[in-house]
């Protein structure tokens, strides 16, 4: 009997360390990377490299701001595309869709979202860039089709599961006896949808948004392979951008023999980490909340 | 607004819902179709069977062995180490800690912030635990930052199935005088054991998949990696590769390899389905 109670205790004790992991892990790797781009925020303000637009290491100059802008150019514009169609499917697949048709979808889905993201670079690269590159002309543009826009459409396809998944879980959660009793008073289901479920989900929506949105934001083959490149800031959709993620893994490979250029690179992950982690904080708080006044 | 109006108004946008549905499915379809298509004309039983040889980047002979092995040491490794650390965290917050109890709300909490961080990072974050304890980039490196990675994947996929086990289960257990450890192994790990395997497979598929993190830490190498200090090559990173030389030959085959990993993926996803299936048969409610 004593050696169980033992083993249980001594199990416990053990579980609980390893139960600390994922919340000290958030905190050593905002540390570990903190230390490791010290060498470059001793001689540059933080704003400084954020801000400036001039990148050239050898020179000694590391602004951040084309990649930045490159990052947040490329995710912005596969926004505008997923936004809409992800949250309008998921709407159909909560509330009209057949069994049948959610029951061959949510799969597809699933496997979308399982999807390497290195294969969707290479469907990219076989698929979208040419494509960009024909239609650019019909719009007073030159491209060779590695661009903002190329890096969009795929990762627009990329953040569809994310948002449908988080969305979905949300509609789940508005109580079918509002439904029913929007669709007693005479409304269409359209209505009941617009002003019931749709209201009630808001928030909940909001929040799958901004997750989609840090998932693009971080996302770095499939981009980086159908970008270009080209430390700019990119003026229009059918040009070339840098993204952030993708200077990381471009330039590893040399960062250790240019003086402070593995304490830019280090920085720039720190950047990423940053931004994706106040959006998912923000976004989990969101549905932690809807999810406790659904209760 | 006139009844007409309003049913017109609900096609519009039905129409809208399913034209969106539609471009999803499709979207999968059209790169399942691609990789297919132009994947499978290069496919050969060298490309599985051989490793690369002189000049194959320029367009000799060789295969990618070295990668699909590498792959599946790296993924298999992380996997376990994964395993390791989840099994125990999910175990902890289900079983030990006390319902709505801080510690499992904040571990949730903390899983599903570190799922939402991007792979690049952890491979930042393993390329300084790699220099803080003096190793180069090798196989083991590139297991620890996808067991990383993997962790929250893995241990939230758990977390939904050994949620479910009903609290009378657990009691009649520690009523019949069993400890928690004894509940949670014989009881709960049993009791979910098809959604645990679910778990580990839909790990192992992202971390068989993952470039960025392994990009930083595993290296890559024409050979397959004989211990765990030696660089491996890996199935994202040799697609990778090929496809950045100019020669077509070269890069037809990393066509043939997008095929074989994705040929991989959706195997491990069937498998998971599979077994996920299978818990929904078992589970008692």
């Amino acid at each position: 009997m004593a050696k169980r109670r033992i083993k249980d205790l001594l199990a416990r004790r053990g579980m609980v360390v390893l139960t600390a992991v994922p919340g000290i892990l958030v905190f050593l790797m905002l540390m570990g990377l903190l230390g490791r781009s010290k060498s470059i925020l001793t001689l540059h303000s933080f704003g400084e490299l954020l801000f400036d637009s001039s990148w050239h290491p050898l020179r000694g100059e590391f602004g951040l701001a084309p990649f930045l802008m490159g990052t947040f150019w490329v995710t912005l514009a596969a926004m505008i595309l997923a936004v809409p169609i992800s949250l309008l499917s998921a709407i159909y697949l909560s509330e009209y869709a057949p069994r049948r048709i959610r029951e061959i979808v949510k799969p597809a889905v699933d496997l979308l979202a399982g999807l390497p993201s290195v294969v969707f670079g290479v469907w990219g690269v076989l698929m979208i860039v040419p494509l960009v590159a024909k239609i650019a002309p019909l719009f007073g543009k030159y491209s060779s089709g590695y661009s903002v826009l190329a890096g969009a459409i795929v990762l627009a396809i990329m953040v569809f599961p994310t948002i449908i998944h988080v969305s979905l879980e949300v509609f789940g959660s508005v109580p079918h006896a509002l439904r029913e009793a929007s669709l007693s008073l005479g409304a269409t289901k359209w209505e009941t949808v617009k002003h019931v479920v749709l209201r009630k989900g808001l928030a909940g929506m909001l929040a799958s948004v901004a997750l989609g949105f840090s998932r693009a934001f971080g996302e770095t083959m499939a981009v980086l392979m159908v970008v270009g490149n080209i430390p700019e800031i990119p003026k229009s959709v059918f040009d070339s951008a840098y993204p952030l993620p993708a200077l990381l893994a471009n330039n590893y490979g040399e960062m250790m023999s240019i003086p402070l250029y593995d304490g830019a690179l280090m920085l720039s992950a720190l950047v990423l980490l940053l931004i994706v982690l106040i959006f998912n904080v923000v976004a989990r708080i969101i549905l932690i909340k809807a999810e406790r006044k659904a209760e | 607004m006139g009844y007409r109006r309003r049913k017109a108004e609900e096609t519009f946008f039905k129409v809208l819902m399913i034209g969106s549905t539609l471009i999803i499915a499709g979207s999968l379809l059209l790169i399942m179709g691609t990789i297919v298509v132009k994947g499978f004309p290069a496919l050969n039983l060298a490309m599985i069977t051989q490793t690369p040889k002189g000049g194959y980047y320029l367009g000799k002979e060789g295969g990618i062995l070295n990668a699909i092995v590498g792959s599946l040491e790296l993924a298999g490794g992380a996997t376990l180490l994964a395993l390791l650390l989840s099994l125990p965290i999910v175990l902890y917050i289900n079983v030990y800690a006390r319902r709505k109890s801080r510690l499992a709300v904040f571990t949730r909490f903390s899983l599903d912030v570190l799922w939402g961080i991007p792979s690049i990072v952890y491979g930042a974050f393993g390329f300084i635990l790699m220099m803080m304890i003096g190793l180069r980039t090798s196989l083991l490196a590139g297991i620890i930052t996808v067991a990383l990675l993997e962790l929250p994947i893995m241990a939230r996929a758990m977390d939904e199935v050994v949620r479910l086990v009903p609290s009378s289960l657990r009691d009649a257990s520690a009523s019949l005088g069993a400890t928690r450890l004894e509940t949670a192994f014989h009881v709960v790990v049993r009791q979910c054991l098809p959604g645990i395997i679910t778990a580990v497979l839909i790990a192992f598929g992202r971390g068989i998949g993952d470039a960025a993190s392994v990009l930083l830490t595993a290296g890559y190498s024409d050979r397959i990696p004989g211990a765990l200090t030696q660089p491996a090559a890996t199935l994202p990173l040799a697609i990778f590769f090929q496809l950045g030389t100019p020669y077509p030959e070269v890069q037809a085959r990393a066509y043939a390899s997008a095929a074989i990993l994705t040929f991989l993926i959706l195997a491990i996803s069937l498998l998971s389905r599979w077994f996920s299936r299978k818990f929904q048969k078992n589970t008692i409610k």
